[in-house]
């Protein structure tokens, strides 16, 4: 930012600026030179921006409404559902509104892989994305605890005990996690004050996130480097923002079709029963957006093996730059990899769908198979594809036309 | 988001139609995030309380709680009553004849709440013998009406009825 | 173009996958409830009646611990008028207290009091019913997979059990349970009560009834939310459109260059 020689034009907007650079700020992001061929997929960081807005704003409120006690917490619930004002509409903007923050981080990082955005120089910026994925999901699962459901109570039940793989301190630390010796009370109030403490996290993790971003600037369908600003650039402001705001609108019109017509279909009915510790339900699954790596977990018939296939299947993202080193970014021009990146797409959606069957017979097999496979993509076909893979041949600018040779 | 070009009426139009509408949509998504501070339907289903006054002594009085507030119901003593009602309206600071502010002059209904900031005040307390409030020092008389300091009316008369003789009903 | 088409493919298999899983493996009785759909609402005299369903034959075992008597007379519920409320209310005996001497006593129920449940606690339910507890019906419908589907049928599929399942005292065969085995006897039979305004009752009546009753008592404010969808669907479509055209027309300046 420092470039930027703006001075604004009222005196009073100069002492201001003079002593905090606000207003150079929103010039720097009003025009920042962004490529002028990005397609919709890039829509998603705005779409995702409004997700942790909308979840933070609506969770401020619903915790002013909330009680965190094992015995209150499900009746504290439904009284949000029944006599506060708006409290369903609060709490299923924020219920589906989880749904749809993972549907769009989903896209996000789809996109990320398929345009290559993760490579040089943009490592850290998506090292910084990974972390706000993990964070996101912390914050998610213990979110998902605090209805004190049936599904709530088991799902933290079973997450925790995760921890209970680890040799030696393992127990130690399960315990520690709880406060207690199973899921209780102590569980669901430091549960709680996490889920309030996350979101904040991630939100700073976003601002380091963009800033990391305005550093080398919007990589672009094409992947090539861009002068910047050039006439492949066109102003953040209006011509972006307009963009985003016309794909945000259709986001919210799918969101706003799951709170209005079928708010309960991403949940599950057993979370409408009080959490009970004498009785699991029969069938046990996590939210839709965790079920591939709830596959993972389930494929391998040892406790600690799954837990740590289970993590590496999420820290091995951390590696990614290193483990593609083809310098094509996007997948336009690399022929084998595209093929490569649709059956990963493939892979992930049906260990999630595994994820949600009981792990036995053929669903197990698949799960196996789809767990191998996505380590084999990113441990083995990366890493080879990107010695011997014949890229096709990049466009000098985005202004010329692409597909000419 | 400001000055886009101007270069036909129809983009005028677009834009401005286009923020008018998004206001308004911003506007009515900002409402239930307000709303939802307000009094919620349970709260404002208790809204009455009903008490039994039979043990209640001529001189002594009770207080119970009334949406989180306390009430005072107070069985006054002739010579309580006759001080309220002899004293002239332009003696008192927020005038309200003492037959206005009960039902039965016997009994005083009243939100013990000191009109100032909101402390409760203290019984057969204070320069008029009524209620002494010592947040800040108001004097209020037998009839809950404000005599000395800060406060700047007479302490609230909820809406109440006798049932029967033993039992008021409050809201 | 393909890439899209494909992702889009994947997307919505993704999806029905993941219905298919929230449909349940056995085929419900589907009924045309008046509350389904974008603008469903609940039929209001077959949420009063059943109301008398509940109150008549439920409530003797199950109780609704997350509703008020108010709710009763509550927009967009059965929506008795404000004095049958307070008649309701005021026709149990609730337990209040403890007065100035520290005692519990009872005293005519209010529209603010909860609905008085028919144990004084869940072990006392459990105890009372062959140790299955009559579940709590306030969120019931939610709480099952199928929903009001899911309660209609198996308010209706009592059966003479096969010839090769044995059933213990107590354990009652149903088509739709899970598992067939149910120890809640059947419920409804043809006039066992009979409806205050008149209709004919008959065991597929009340159990629509009673069913629409149960929905509306997990979902209170469905048709709140129905006729705000509406509104909020048609207000975002106007929006999106003259964001278009906004959009249209500053990209038209970037796309003449190209």
């Amino acid at each position: 930012m420092s470039e930027h020689t703006y001075v604004p034009e009222s005196k009073f907007g100069k002492w201001f600026n003079d002593r905090l650079p606000l207003l150079t700020l929103s010039k720097h992001l009003q025009d920042y030179p962004t490529p002028k061929n990005l397609n919709y997929w890039w829509t998603f960081g705005g779409i995702l921006t409004f997700c942790l807005v909308t979840q933070i704003v609506t969770g401020l409120v619903l915790a002013m409404h909330y009680v965190a006690h094992a015995d209150l917490a499900f009746n504290s619930i439904e009284h949000i559902m029944r006599d506060v004002n708006y409290g369903w509409l609060l709490r299923y903007v924020h219920a589906n509104g989880a749904s749809m923050f993972f549907l769009a981080v989903y896209i996000h990082i789809f996109r990320s892989l398929f345009y290559g955005s993760y490579k040089s120089p943009r490592e850290i910026i998506w090292i910084l994305g990974m972390l706000i994925y993990i964070l996101m999901m912390a914050t998610a699962f213990m979110g998902y605890v605090l209805p004190w459901g049936q599904m709530s109570f088991w799902g933290a039940t079973v997450i925790t005990n995760l921890f209970s793989a680890i040799p030696i301190v393992g127990e130690s630390i399960t315990t520690w996690l709880w406060g207690g010796y199973s899921v209780d009370n102590p569980t669901l109030t430091r549960f709680f004050s996490l889920h309030y403490l996350f979101p904040f996290i991630i939100f700073g993790l976003v601002v380091l996130h963009i800033w990391a971003l305005h550093v080398p600037g919007n990589n672009n369908p094409v992947g090539i480097d861009i002068r910047k600003p050039s006439k492949d650039t066109v102003p953040f402001h209006p011509y972006i923002t307009i963009k985003d705001l016309f794909a945000l609108l259709i986001f919210i019109i799918v969101f706003s079709a799951f709170v209005f017509f079928s708010p309960n279909t991403l949940g599950h009915p057993d979370n409408y029963i009080q959490a009970n510790p004498l009785i699991t339900p029969k069938h046990i699954v996590p939210e839709w957006y965790l079920l591939p790596f709830y596959a993972i977990l389930r494929s391998v018939p040892d406790k600690l093996g799954g837990v740590i296939l289970l993590f590496a299947s999420i820290f091995i993202l951390l590696a990614l730059p290193w483990l593609d080193k083809s310098k094509v970014r996007s997948a336009i021009f690399r022929p084998i990899y595209k093929q490569f990146f649709w059956i990963l797409v493939i892979d992930v959606l049906v260990l999630g769908y595994m994820g949600a069957m009981p792990a036995e017979g053929l669903y197990l097999l698949i799960a196996r198979i789809g767990t191998a496979y996505y380590f084999l993509h990113f441990l083995v076909i990366l890493p080879v594809l990107s010695s011997i893979e014949k890229t096709e041949p990049l466009p000098a600018s985005i202004s010329e036309p692409v597909l000419k040779g | 988001m400001d000055k886009p070009d101007k270069k036909t009426n129809r983009r005028d139009f677009l834009f401005t139609a286009s923020y008018t509408v998004g206001a308004v949509g911003l506007g009515a998504t900002i409402w239930p995030l307000i709303a939802q501070m307000n009094p919620d339907r349970s709260v404002k289903a208790l809204a009455t309380t009903e008490v039994d006054i039979s043990q209640i002594e001529p001189g002594k009085s009770i207080t119970v709680l009334w949406r989180g507030k306390p009430v005072f119901i107070k069985r006054r003593t002739q010579s309580e009553i006759s001080d309220a009602e002899s004293v002239s309206l332009n003696e008192l600071k927020h005038p309200e004849k003492d037959q206005d502010r009960v039902k039965k002059s016997e009994w005083l209904v009243m939100l013990g709440v000191c009109t100032h900031l909101g402390c409760v005040p203290l019984a057969d307390k204070g320069e008029y013998n009524g209620w002494f409030c010592p947040c800040h020092g108001s004097h209020y008389d037998t009839s809950g009406r404000i005599r000395k300091g800060p406060a700047p009316v007479n302490m609230e008369i909820p809406k109440y009825e006798f049932v029967d003789s033993n039992t008021i009903k409050i809201g | 173009m393909l890439k899209k088409k494909l992702f889009a493919k994947f997307l919505f298999f993704f999806i029905i996958f993941n219905s298919n899983l929230l449909a349940s493996e056995k085929e419900f009785l589907h009924v045309d409830w008046s509350f389904k759909g974008f603008t469903g609402k609940f039929d209001r005299s077959s949420l009063q009646r059943g109301y008398q369903v509940y109150n008549e034959v439920c409530a003797a075992c199950h109780s609704m611990n997350l509703l008020s008597y108010r709710n009763l007379g509550e927009p967009g519920g059965p929506e008795f008028p404000i004095n049958e409320v307070k008649n309701i209310a005021s026709s149990f005996e609730v337990t209040d207290g403890p007065d100035d001497q520290g005692e519990m006593f009872t005293r005519p129920g209010r529209p603010s009091d909860k609905f008085v449940s028919p144990y004084p606690n869940v072990n006392a339910a459990t105890a009372a019913n062959g140790g299955a507890y009559p579940p709590d019906m306030s969120v019931l419908v939610k709480s099952r997979k199928g929903g009001a589907d899911y309660i209609y049928s198996v308010l209706m599929g009592y059966e003479d059990p096969p010839a090769n399942i044995k059933l213990d005292d107590g354990v009652y065969y149903n088509k739709y349970m899970d598992g067939n085995k149910i120890k809640m006897s059947k419920p409804l039979m043809d006039d066992i009560i009979s409806y205050a305004d008149g209709t004919k009752a008959t065991e597929m009546q009340m159990a629509m009834d009673v069913t629409t009753f149960l929905t509306w008592a997990a979902e209170p404010h469905l048709e709140a939310r129905h006729k705000m969808g509406i509104k909020v669907m048609i207000f975002l479509i106007i929006l999106t459109v003259l964001v278009y055209l906004s959009m249209k027309k500053i990209w038209s300046r970037v796309d003449s260059e190209m």
